[in-house]
């Protein structure tokens, strides 16, 4: 390959999205990945995947932070200190990043998440929307519709359609925004847990539904060619790599058509550390990185696509000095801005009389209500806005993570032994999924004190949970609640969401914003194709463009939001380079 | 029960082990090649079966059994963690790459820091190190005796002052941030597989009848409320399959 025209930043799925809509336009792509190589017979084999400890606990296919981590502090009064360990949440390092090692959770956002502000604004007041940062999204669902399908088509998703063409269809989400077509391939068979939560539900009055997943329902070969096979339920999907070829990841969906494509080339154990701008700072010459034997090399290219982790696009930028830093005394600035994540809670249901077998699993098998999702549901009164889903999601009770045992017994010895021989077969998990807003204090910005291995500062997060999230929170949690109630279980066990965020245990890997996209360059950092407003031949994917959080998982806006903007740059952009607005 | 006499092998056998497993990283360029790029299979290694401990003294090991015998005890449903190879798990990772913080962020400085910022301590086997003649300093102190020499009731009095924090222990490490090693670590030799030296004999899974690293559960997705028939497998295999 001569030199390439677009270097991309980082191999995970929006980086292979790139890759191959970008190839399929005729332009030479090098992706330059940090970490190494991974593919499913050798790092996925189903004759060693199953292993908790080695993936979950020692982080074989997580990002290591010993190499590079962030600092975290809740508000601007205490000292940011480096997150010394992984643990509330597990970006990927590696061919194929988190996509690798994620549920497969494939969600669309409500069509009215797109315009949190307006719509909030509208039907609630002003008061409503106190100083929250939130904003509308510069694309309406409308916008993403088909984007939505081509991603949900590239990894097979099963599920079943709640909206087709704006006709409401029996057994999907009633609450979803239209869909051009059904789903490529029907649920997945159902357990048992997740079963009781939707009787439970409807028996409430709510709307009860197959949780979309990208877990084979059946052998699929998706539009680019690349088989699929059909899922076992080992109950190994996240943490895990799929070694069955039955959830999506680029390995499974992308790769094996994009690596032979001769204008496509890779280069692993690579790590670019800056953006490189000429001397007018609004075009950029290409990347410089480090190479495995520490040398620093710099690659030209026409195009820079930031298609890392969230947290590393938005430390790149603020490395690279592109666009102004947000500060959160004075509002001003964007890069950093607009920090968001997930809030969660659950209800433990333990039986005497039900066997539920939970570690039968996958990524996304489950059953879920949408009721209190977004503004599916009237928030006057609550004194908060947004919402979350609610469901069973049996991703497979692996025993070192999961072996709950009801409220007020101990965390050890004979009682707790007692505990958790009786109730592990016998529980049900019931997840709360919930929005978090944009504030002014929650942000990201580079640390003064800690740096990585390379010497550079570490990015650092400033994050709490405000009065709106946890009033979400509980009252979500109140509404699973109820349903456990139903359930006709021996105990019920709610936990909800207390305090202070913390970054000890694993809650999602949902990190949105800090980048966010926007109608103006005074307030956001990209435009409404992704593309840089300060240097228009870099353009920043992931979920670091969202103004704020949805209550779903991140994934499926953030590939449909990765497609729009190929297609902005290979129909628009390419015939005449330059800002697109 | 692993003899736990056996040691004091430890600072060669940690130093070498660890510059084994500090793997050779090398950049690779992957262009338009049909076949799949050449790789490594990333299968995991076994724990060092030999008896004894690598890492823990014998006065360390001493304290670690009794302990881990109250958390888990051995009762009437089975065996408990000391039966299950826990104290040997915990021994083998402290002297591999996790106990030497492989995938810890440990540059300083390490101020006070609040319980929402997590982990703030030295390498694992580095607060094991620390805290375990801290916790002997105050079991003595508390109670009279050295943990392993204390009734069952007064190990547990012990235990759940580590774990509450009420006890302060001398030497830095924090009570609690040790407690919570030691327990997860506990949960990890108790319910991981059996190729890293602890859940012997899967005794972990059989009691909760998790039924381990099975490939395909197909048939059993909608026989709702059934027990599932089969036995644990680990990723080696069972026992039953190698004996005659």
């Amino acid at each position: 390959m001569k030199n390439p025209d677009v270097v991309l930043i980082g191999f995970g799925w929006t980086g292979a999205i790139m890759a191959e809509r970008l190839t399929a336009a005729g332009l030479n792509v090098l992706a330059i990945e940090r970490g190494g190589w991974r593919d499913t017979p050798n790092n996925f084999a189903t004759t060693f995947d199953q292993d908790e400890l080695r993936y979950m606990w020692r982080h074989r296919l997580f990002e290591n932070v010993a190499h590079d981590t962030l600092t975290f502090r809740n508000n601007t009064s205490q000292v940011a200190l480096p997150m010394r360990r992984l643990g509330s949440f597990l970006p990927g390092t590696g061919v194929g990043g988190a996509g690798v090692h994620w549920n497969g959770q494939v969600w669309r956002f409500l069509p009215s998440d797109f315009k949190a502000l307006s719509h909030n604004r509208e039907r609630y007041g002003q008061a409503a929307i106190g100083d929250m940062t939130i904003a509308d999204y510069p694309v309406s669902y409308d916008d993403l519709e088909k984007h939505y399908d081509t991603f949900e088509y590239l990894c097979g998703v099963s599920g079943k359609a709640g909206n087709l063409n704006g006709a409401i269809q029996p057994g999907g989400n009633p609450f979803e925004g239209p869909r051009s077509r059904e789903y490529p391939n029907p649920p997945l068979d159902m357990t048992y847990g997740p079963m009781l939560f939707a009787k439970a539900a409807q028996e409430a009055g709510y709307h009860p539904f197959v949780h979309p997943a990208a877990n084979m329902s059946r052998a699929y070969t998706n539009p680019l060619g690349v088989q699929m096979g059909e899922c076992t339920y080992c109950g190994f999907c996240e943490k895990f790599g799929c070694g069955n070829y039955s959830k999506a990841s680029p390995q499974a969906t992308i790769l094996p058509v994009l690596m032979r494509r001769p204008n496509f080339k890779l280069i692993t154990h690579c790590e670019v550390t800056r953006i490189e701008l000429d001397s007018t700072r609004k075009r950029a010459t290409g990347v410089t990185y480090v190479d495995d034997k520490g040398k620093e090399r710099f690659q030209p290219a026409e195009l820079v696509m930031l298609t890392a982790y969230i947290l590393h696009n938005v430390r790149l930028l603020l490395l690279s000095g592109i666009g102004a830093p947000y500060d959160p005394q004075s509002g001003t600035g964007v890069i950093g801005k607009n920090y968001a994540y997930q809030i969660t809670s659950s209800v433990n249901v333990f039986y005497d009389d039900k066997i539920t077998n939970p570690f039968i699993g996958a990524g996304a098998l489950g059953m879920i209500i949408d009721d209190f999702n977004g503004d599916n549901f009237d928030h006057s009164g609550l004194g908060f806005i947004g919402g979350g889903y609610i469901g069973v999601v049996n991703t497979g009770a692996r025993p070192i993570e999961t072996h709950p045992v009801p409220k007020g017994v101990p965390a050890w010895g004979a009682e707790w032994k007692k505990a958790v021989a009786r109730n592990y077969l016998r529980m049900v998990s019931i997840a709360t999924h919930g929005a978090v807003m944009s504030h002014r204090g929650n942000y990201l910005d580079l640390d003064p004190t800690y740096k990585d291995a390379f010497g550079r500062p570490l990015l650092r997060m400033t994050f709490d949970y405000t009065d709106n999230e946890h009033r979400m929170s509980d009252y979500l949690t109140d509404r699973a609640t109820d349903v456990a109630k139903r359930m006709g279980a021996r105990d019920v066990s709610p936990k909800k969401r207390t305090g202070a965020y913390s970054i000890v245990p694993y809650q999602t890997t949902h990190n949105t914003g800090g980048a966010m996209m926007g109608d103006d360059p005074r307030t956001s950092a990209v435009n409404r194709y992704l593309q840089s407003w300060d240097v228009s031949n870099l353009f920043v994917t992931g979920s670091a463009v969202y103004p704020q959080n949805a209550g779903y998982n991140p994934t499926g806006t953030l590939a449909a939001l990765a497609y729009w903007s190929a297609d902005a740059v290979v129909n628009r952009y390419l015939k005449a380079p330059g800002p697109l607005i | 029960m692993p003899p736990s006499d056996f040691t004091r092998r430890n600072v060669l056998a940690t130093g070498t082990a660890g510059l084994a497993l500090a793997q050779a990283v090398k950049a690779d360029t992957y262009q338009s090649d049909p076949k799949l790029p050449p790789a490594e299979t990333d299968r995991p290694a076994a724990a060092d079966p030999l008896h004894g401990y690598v890492f823990f003294s014998t006065a360390e090991a001493s304290f670690i059994e009794a302990a881990l015998a109250r958390l888990i005890p051995k009762d009437e449903l089975g065996p408990g963690a000391v039966e299950a190879g826990v104290a040997v798990f915990i021994d083998r990772q402290l002297a591999g790459p996790y106990g030497q913080g492989d995938h810890f962020y440990l540059k300083g400085p390490f101020p006070k820091s609040e319980p929402t910022q997590g982990w703030q301590a030295p390498k694992p086997a580095e607060v094991y190190r620390q805290a375990i003649p801290a916790v002997e300093r105050y079991a003595k102190d508390s109670a009279g005796a050295s943990f392993a020499q204390l009734s069952p009731e007064k190990q547990d009095t012990v235990l759940k002052a580590l774990e509450s924090g009420d006890a302060k222990l001398k030497g830095g490490v924090e009570a609690k941030t040790f407690f919570a090693l030691l327990l997860q670590n506990t949960m990890e030799g108790f319910f991981s597989d059996p190729l890293y030296g602890g859940n012997r004999d899967m005794a972990g899974w059989k009691l909760i009848g998790f039924p381990g690293a099975r490939y395909n559960n197909r048939p059993y997705v909608l026989r709702h409320g059934e027990r599932y028939p089969l036995p644990p497998v680990a990723i080696g295999g069972r026992p039953d399959w190698s004996r005659s």
